[in-house]
């Protein structure tokens, strides 16, 4: 049996993403265009963004389609970053960022003199909100995570939107790992009379949800100033120019809303499954350590630290073993780098290969659960063994 | 048996691997990272000037329905082979990186972890053959001697060899291995062969060196002694090399000198006529055995001091933790710090780095 822990990597698609797709796909013309054929596109990828819009608390004309979560925040951090306001030259940066806001910042950095703000996690990889408001004053932008895509940890999005407010900065918030988990409040988090600081730009994907791989979703608030990534015909607000992928559209927001409509029940679910997970694993190898915040967390992850075995071994045995888990994110060379996420909750570079992401979703079942269980503690042993030879992570 | 198939990205270790699927074995393949250099300094870009190969490799398993993965041993790589290369060149010898590759990563760190793992072999594309007799098995050359690489193998222990399966051992040439990876459609069938040293990739060694030994002047001088010119740099010379000597003073017989010696010490250069490069005896005190010890301290044997060398018939004898080597007719340049590998027929006895030659012509008085 195929047992498939990785639903923080991909999610299997939904059957309402699958049909939302194939029926745009039969639907011939250019949104743009201005015939009836344009209009019948124009109808279904307005549709879509209503329904993602409702979904996301914010309006309809805020949602910029994109490619996907990377390039939304691409958008959104360089967008702001090229609008800033005179003399503001600091972005401020939580660490354990993902790389798709961490390298845009770093690149900012290195190659138009941005300069970083860093902001410490505590143990439990939460950014402490006075910490993060004590640096903004002055930045040209800040940036965040609502949910860490490694250790799971949720952030409190709506203090750290407000202190932005407050301090008259611009906010980039990376919702790619919270959408389907967490509710996503872009008006309420943005509060009233924010301006041109506060919560400015939001990023989603839609194939963390269900929804296919290509599509993503930069929420641009009407009152933020963005210099687009993209020029050419001047679609969605002239943020994004390039036709626009009505399919595409209709299957996220299809996906986003199965996703929120059973957000509560699946999140209580996929816990539950969670931490069985989670205690079964303690019984087996009672040195392993949950990682992240054990309670404010996201309901299908489980980030084990395994102190003695290497997190890359561990992967490659469970995977010969039939069961697909994460060491974090995924790289492109299949090498694994030390996850910086966990070096930033002050754990060393050899925990940082020690570690392993479960991550369940809304096809996973106690079955899957218990092959983990099953397989867990042989491979673990290999693991350890294969590690005291070599001297792993040494 | 459960196999780990090292796949390069070359066209050798893709056709290994698919004649050990085909002989029924359980085959997962394995690139291996050796290398963080390339063209971006991010953390994350490991292995990065590889990616072509490593892709290759995928491509290779994909097409052969098999598992594949990238396993990171450039730490391994850096510490046992590049940083010895340079201080092997630092002590004025001239080493092998490939040979250390074979004998700290390939048939260790990897067979090792491979071992760890569950697997029962690691399967490489090398040309050589695998001979199992009552008195354990036995490493020969390849039957394509125009291909045989028995001589970078030459370092695997008992213990490795039991471990090790090479598929291609028994193939007649190269030229029906690609046009077997040509019928299999392998992509990589009409890849180019890799001549050059991997972690350089422009095939640059002297500017290379120099980069990480640094170039200082120094004296260049005859066999008596006399200083006849100055180099730029004593690592950029090798036993045996004519090119590159810029010396002023011609020769009193006029005729071409070539580097016998090179000191790092004290940065000098020793030159000479061709004969002096004649080598009677070679020695060393770092010898392993392919397989079984030779029954006796003293034996007759084929030497081989290079990949491409032929093979000298000579009598070797091992005395007070010493193994030398007389050759019957001497060597033509040798470098302390190249492998010997000796041979008794097409059967890989042992090998040696040597620490030590002596030359067949003495110094005039």
């Amino acid at each position: 049996m195929q047992v498939y822990l990785d639903h923080a990597a991909t999610a299997p698609l939904r059957a309402e993403a699958r049909e939302a797709w194939l029926a745009a796909q039969e639907v011939l013309g250019n949104p743009s265009s201005i015939h009836g054929a344009g209009q019948a596109a124009r109808r279904l990828l307005e549709d879509a963004r209503d329904e993602l819009a409702q979904v996301l608390h914010c309006q309809p004309i805020e949602i910029v389609f994109t490619s996907g979560g990377t390039e939304a925040a691409n958008l959104g951090l360089k967008g702001l970053w090229w609008a800033r306001a005179a003399g503001t030259q600091a972005v401020v940066l939580p660490d354990g960022e993902h790389h798709a806001t961490l390298d845009v910042v770093g690149w900012l950095a290195s190659s138009d003199g941005a300069e970083v703000r860093a902001v410490p996690l505590d143990g439990l990889g939460r950014i402490d909100v006075e910490l993060f408001a004590a640096v903004l004053p002055g930045a040209a932008l800040a940036t965040a995570i609502v949910a860490n895509n490694e250790i799971g940890t949720l952030q409190d999005a709506a203090a750290l939107a407000s202190a932005a407010s407050r301090a008259g900065v611009p906010l980039h918030l990376d919702a790619v790992s919270a959408l389907g988990s967490v509710p996503i409040d872009f008006a309420g988090w943005r509060g009233p009379g924010s301006g041109g600081g506060g919560l400015a730009a939001l990023s989603v994907s839609a194939h963390k949800v269900g929804g296919p791989v290509g599509v993503g979703a930069a929420v641009v608030s009407r009152h933020a100033t963005l210099t687009p990534l993209v020029h050419g015909g001047g679609q969605q607000r002239g943020l994004r120019a390039g036709t626009q992928d009505v399919a595409g559209a209709a299957a996220f927001a299809a996906a986003a809303t199965a996703a929120e409509a059973e957000r509560e029940s699946e999140g209580r679910r996929v816990a539950e499954l969670r931490d069985r997970l989670v205690d079964g694993i303690r019984r087996s190898v009672p040195e392993a350590r949950l990682l992240g915040d054990p309670t404010n967390r996201l309901p299908g992850n489980a980030h084990v630290l395994f102190p003695d075995a290497a997190g890359e071994t561990l992967l490659f045995l469970l995977d010969m073993a039939g069961i697909a888990v994460s060491t974090g994110s995924a790289c492109q060379a299949g090498v694994a780098e030390p996850s910086h996420v966990v070096l930033a909750l002050g754990l060393g570079e050899r925990a940082a290969r020690s570690v392993l992401r479960f991550t369940l979703g809304r096809t996973s079942t106690a079955a899957d659960v218990d092959a983990v269980l099953a397989r867990l503690p042989e491979a673990y042993g290999r693991a350890v063994a294969s590690g005291a030879r070599s001297g792993h992570a040494s | 048996m459960r196999v780990l198939a090292a796949m390069s990205g070359g066209v050798d270790s893709a056709v290994a691997a698919a004649r050990a699927v085909d002989a029924g074995h359980d085959v997962v393949g394995v690139h291996l990272a050796l290398s963080r250099a390339g063209g971006t300094l991010r953390a994350g870009s490991r292995g990065c000037c590889t990616i072509e190969d490593a892709m290759d490799a995928r491509r290779a398993a994909d097409k052969l329905g098999m598992p594949f993965y990238v396993w990171d041993f450039s730490e391994r790589f850096r510490d046992d082979v590049i940083d010895d290369f340079v201080s092997e060149y630092r002590a004025g010898r001239t080493p092998n990186p490939c040979m250390r590759c074979n004998e700290k990563i390939k048939f260790a760190a990897l067979l090792e972890r491979a071992i760890e793992l569950g697997f029962d072999a690691v399967c490489t594309g090398h040309y050589a053959t695998l001979v199992d007799t009552p008195e354990g098995r036995e490493l020969h050359r390849a039957s394509d001697n125009a291909k045989d690489q028995s001589y970078v193998l030459g370092v695997l222990t008992a213990e490795q060899l039991a471990h090790t399966y090479f598929p291609l051992g028994s193939t007649p040439s190269k030229a029906l291995v690609r046009a077997e990876a040509e019928e299999r459609g392998l992509t990589v069938a009409q890849k180019p062969d890799s001549h050059d040293i991997c972690f350089i990739p422009d095939g640059d060694t002297r500017g290379w060196l120099a980069d990480k030994v640094g170039a200082e002047k120094g004296e260049i001088l005859d066999r008596s002694g006399a200083v006849i010119g100055t180099h730029e740099g004593a690592h950029a010379f090798t036993v045996g090399q004519r090119r590159g000597l810029q010396l002023g003073v011609p020769a009193p017989d006029g005729k071409p000198r070539f580097v016998l010696e090179v000191r790092p010490v004290n940065n000098t250069v020793v030159v000479g006529p061709k004969e002096a490069l004649a080598c009677a005896e070679i020695a060393g005190e770092r010898f392993t055995w392919a397989g079984r010890a030779p029954s006796s301290v003293a034996f007759s044997c084929d030497v081989q001091i290079r990949a491409h060398a032929d093979p000298v018939p000579a009598s070797a004898v091992i005395e007070d933790g010493v193994l030398t080597v007389r050759p019957d007719t001497p060597f033509d340049g040798v470098a302390p710090g190249q492998t010997a590998v000796l041979y008794d027929g097409t059967r890989v006895i042992g090998q040696f780095t040597i620490d030590r030659t002596v030359s067949a012509v003495p110094v005039e008085a």
